[in-house]
């Protein structure tokens, strides 16, 4: 999964001034003193771990998952209390559970046999692809997020509030989606530019605030979070403002028709366009962090702020475009949303969309590619719980715990080695792991 | 790794000073021009006592846009004080408080005036802000218990929910209201060991972890709610609470009484904690040692304070804290639980324990601040007060964003905070 050619900018030519050096395995200055926190983040989401231990770390969550499912399921408990004369019924109540969970995750987010034997058989051969494109569309908004997150960890920060930036491109998008009446392809155009800007406005606030006086982005952006909900709350519940004309409801106007972004390919498969726009933009993150001059100084910035203000990069300025630009990603996830399907604005839209984001960029160690990659796998887990809810009755809940545990375990490589008892690199020790250049 | 200051810190152009004064003068202007202007004529009234309470106080009246005008010159001229003469750090302190409660007042003057539902409850008020605040006050101590010995913990919200979780589950199927305290405690304190774990032992990025915690308790409660508590709500969520507990003497005062010493445990374990936390942080050796390691681990290590276990029983303590805040929720108040009953209290109690400085009763001050709006977005709403109810809950988190900007003073956390420590 990692991108090898797509080089870090070398801090070396700068690191005079600092302590920071990066041909060595130094996981850290333990002095206190090292002022590059930044390369740190960077380090610990990019840093390529192998695909085989994000293999386990999914296997493992899947088997907690598994063992969360079974745990839970009376009739499961039922088997085993009897366990003493008749183990073989406990088992195979344990397997069955847990198949018919699985399976039925499996058949809402990659597709389900049942349709192929189908289209043989006279049924739509587009069925078989329903269950990709519900995919699509569970990934589609947690792309866009994560690309949010993930660029501002390259820039070496952390982006907690795609929530409120979130909200920000909603309200834009909502607003000149009902208030504003344009031709067909034009409204939807100007609807996603508008959440554009409405995300990037909200991204930059926080970004000229960490400027100017230094703040932490991460108390900021959970504030902006809760200041973006009650200021979400305060518009969609005031006729005067944004509420539905003669609604009690706390809810939005629904926007026009022209500004619906069109479905690809026709019902059933619905691959929305929203889905292409996340494509998009991932592309577009790639090129901006890889190939662009701005890029190449958030990478600079996010390596090392003390070298790239001694290469003569205003940190400053990077850090509010760094921010203005992952608000943007995350506003383009609201217009998705907002402009995607046919209900309207509400005080909970933003779902945990910004959080979800964290978790995808997290996964896909913050790379554009990557990004897609994590978002596809949790839009397949959100499609599948559904299913799998409907089916057998297991909360979807369910998926939301392990995908957050597939996370953790990528994060932690040690903790997979360790139950795995993989030796890789030499020198499994916990000061290999925050180092540079460790596990290829 | 990541720490809560900023590497790169760029100076501050404005003299902090000329902007307190500046802001003092314009909460000071507000007074008078917003809530003075427009408030309807008439008295504002402020009830004392709570109805039929005895002694019974009598209802204050006061004309209400006179209120607002005399609070707004008094904040004017604290402004102008502030700018001319250079006050002592208490004075600074006491300034921004009398400025704030001027506020406070004329925006109460200026909600009740003419008012013709009924006076404003003060003790009610009072009474739910105490209350609202009792799990940002353990959330913020937990946190600060973490990182005051370097580790930043974000997953107190994920605490406070399988805190409040467990307390109910286990107060519902054994009957014993203590037995879920401690079972929420426990519980907390489970989350804050894997919290460790990850930090200290596989040094993953302390942010990361604790993003990914809170994640993963939603996630878990929700599942378990929905898929055992909910269902067979009768073992598993009946709805146990703790009764009220008045104190003998002190709980007959007027006003302090109510407010202070007649509520169930949980405030007063609260209370305790409080104290207990602030004395051995900043009082014995015990504290002494544990800032040493969040300040520099270096040191501390060579003096031969053990630097990772230190943090490992700090972070797995505070857990036990938050967790005690969780089960408030549940058999400290509602008694059932329900879908993410925390909602948020988590991130808010950071807010504040950042707000608060990284001290204890810093913390609590801050604590009290969000609690007191969450209380009197409900008082107002009683009164119909035709003020959006979310434009009075976004003012808190303004103005933490205010504080942590620098413009009530610089917020420094621990040297070390968030900084794994590896010997060399």
């Amino acid at each position: 999964m990692t991108d090898r050619n797509e080089a870090e900018p070398s801090a070396e030519p700068y690191v005079a001034t600092t302590t920071q050096d990066t041909g060595t395995p130094t996981p850290d200055q333990p002095d206190g003193r090292r002022p590059l926190t930044g390369n740190m983040i960077i380090q610990a989401v990019t840093e390529g771990h192998s695909v085989v231990i994000t293999i386990l770390a999914v296997f493992v969550a899947l088997v907690i998952g598994a063992v969360l499912i079974v745990a839970s399921d009376p009739a499961v408990l039922r088997a085993w209390d009897s366990f003493g004369y008749a183990p073989g019924t406990a088992l195979s109540a344990t397997w069955n559970s847990v198949a018919a969970a699985y399976s039925a995750l499996f058949e809402g987010a990659i597709f389900a046999p049942g349709t192929i034997s189908a289209a043989f058989h006279g049924g739509s051969i587009a069925a078989i692809f329903y269950p990709l494109s519900l995919t699509a569309f569970e990934a589609t908004p947690l792309i866009l997020t994560g690309l949010s997150v993930a660029l501002a960890f390259r820039a070496g920060m952390f982006n907690i509030g795609a929530a409120g930036q979130w909200i920000g491109g909603a309200l834009v998008a909502t607003w000149l989606g009902y208030a504003v009446n344009l031709p067909i392809v034009l409204h939807a155009v100007v609807c996603i530019i508008g959440a554009f800007i409405g995300g990037a406005v909200i991204g930059w606030i926080v970004g000229e605030i960490k400027a100017r006086t230094g703040a932490h982005e991460v108390i900021l952006t959970i504030m902006m979070n809760y200041v973006m909900y009650n200021f979400l709350s305060f518009l969609v519940t005031s006729q005067k403002l944004m509420q539905a004309p003669g609604q009690t409801n706390a809810v939005a106007p629904n926007i026009n028709s022209n500004a619906f972004l069109p479905h690809v390919g026709g019902p059933p498969p619905q691959v929305g366009v929203g889905f292409l726009i996340a494509l998009a933009a991932a592309a577009a993150t790639a090129w901006l962090l890889s190939r662009s001059t701005l890029g190449f100084q958030f990478r600079a910035v996010g390596a090392s702020p003390s070298a790239a203000r001694s290469a003569g990069i205003s940190v400053e300025r990077v850090w509010v475009l760094a921010f203005l630009h992952a608000g943007g990603l995350a506003g383009l996830s609201a217009s998705t949303i907002v402009q995607g399907q046919t209900s309207p604005l509400t005080t909970t839209s933003y779902g945990t969309y910004g959080f979800d984001g964290i978790t995808v960029a997290l996964l896909g160690r913050a790379r554009p590619l990557g990004v897609v990659l994590a978002g596809l796998l949790f839009g397949a887990l959100n499609a599948g719980g559904t299913v799998m809810e409907a089916a057998t009755g297991v909360p979807s809940d369910v998926t939301n715990v392990i995908e957050a545990l597939i996370v953790l375990f990528v994060a932690a490589p040690p903790l997979i080695r360790m139950l795995f008892r993989l030796r890789r690199g030499g020198g499994a020790g916990p000061q290999a792991v925050a180092s540079k250049g460790w596990s290829g | 790794m990541t720490t809560l200051a900023s590497p790169v810190r760029a100076p501050v152009t404005i003299s902090r000073r000329y902007l307190a004064a500046g802001t003092f003068i314009m909460l000071g202007l507000i007074d008078i021009f917003v809530f003075g202007f427009l408030a309807h004529s008439g008295d504002a009234r402020f009830a004392l006592s709570l109805p039929g309470a005895s002694p019974h106080l009598p209802t204050i009246h006061v004309p209400g846009a006179l209120t607002a005008y005399v609070l707004g010159a008094i904040s004017i001229g604290v402004g102008i004080l502030r700018a001319v003469v250079d006050l002592p750090r208490w004075g600074k302190r006491l300034s921004i408080a009398a400025v704030l409660l001027c506020f406070l007042l004329s925006l109460l003057a200026w909600a009740d005036a003419g008012n013709s539902v009924g006076p404003l409850q003060v003790v009610d008020l009072l009474q739910g802000t105490l209350t609202a605040s009792i799990p940002l006050v353990l959330g913020a101590l937990a946190g600060l218990l973490g990182e005051r010995s370097g580790v930043i913990n974000i997953a107190i919200e994920g605490q406070l929910l399988t805190g409040a979780f467990v307390a109910a589950a286990v107060a519902s199927v054994t009957g014993g209201v203590w037995l879920g305290l401690i079972g929420g405690s426990l519980a907390g304190g489970l989350v804050g060991a894997l919290l460790a774990i990850f930090a200290i032992m596989f040094l993953v990025d302390q942010i990361i972890v604790g993003v990914v915690l809170n994640v993963i308790a939603l996630g878990l409660t929700n599942y378990l709610y929905q898929r055992v508590m909910s269902p067979y709500a009768a073992t598993f969520n009946a709805g146990n609470t703790f009764s009220t507990l008045k104190i003998p003497v002190l709980g007959n005062i007027p006003i302090i009484g109510p407010v202070f010493f007649d509520a169930n445990i949980f405030l007063y374990i609260t209370y305790a904690l409080i104290l207990v936390i602030q004395i051995a942080l900043f009082r014995t050796r015990w504290g002494l040692r544990v800032r040493a390691v969040g300040e520099h681990p270096v040191a501390a290590d060579t003096v031969g304070i053990r630097v990772r276990w230190t943090r490992y029983r700090n972070v797995i303590l505070g857990g036990l804290v938050a967790g005690i805040g969780g089960a408030y929720l549940t058999v400290g108040s509602v008694g059932f639980f329900t879908s993410d009953i925390s909602s948020g209290f988590g991130y808010i109690a950071l807010a504040a324990m950042i707000f608060g400085r990284w001290t204890p009763l810093g913390s609590v001050a801050a604590a009290l601040l969000f609690g007191f709006s969450f209380q009197l977005q409900t008082e107002l709403s009683i009164l119909r007060v035709p003020v959006s109810s979310f434009i009075l809950l976004m003012a808190p988190y303004v103005a933490t964003i205010i504080a942590v900007a620098g413009l009530v003073g610089r917020v420094r956390p621990p040297a070390a905070d968030g900084q794994p420590y590896v010997k060399a």
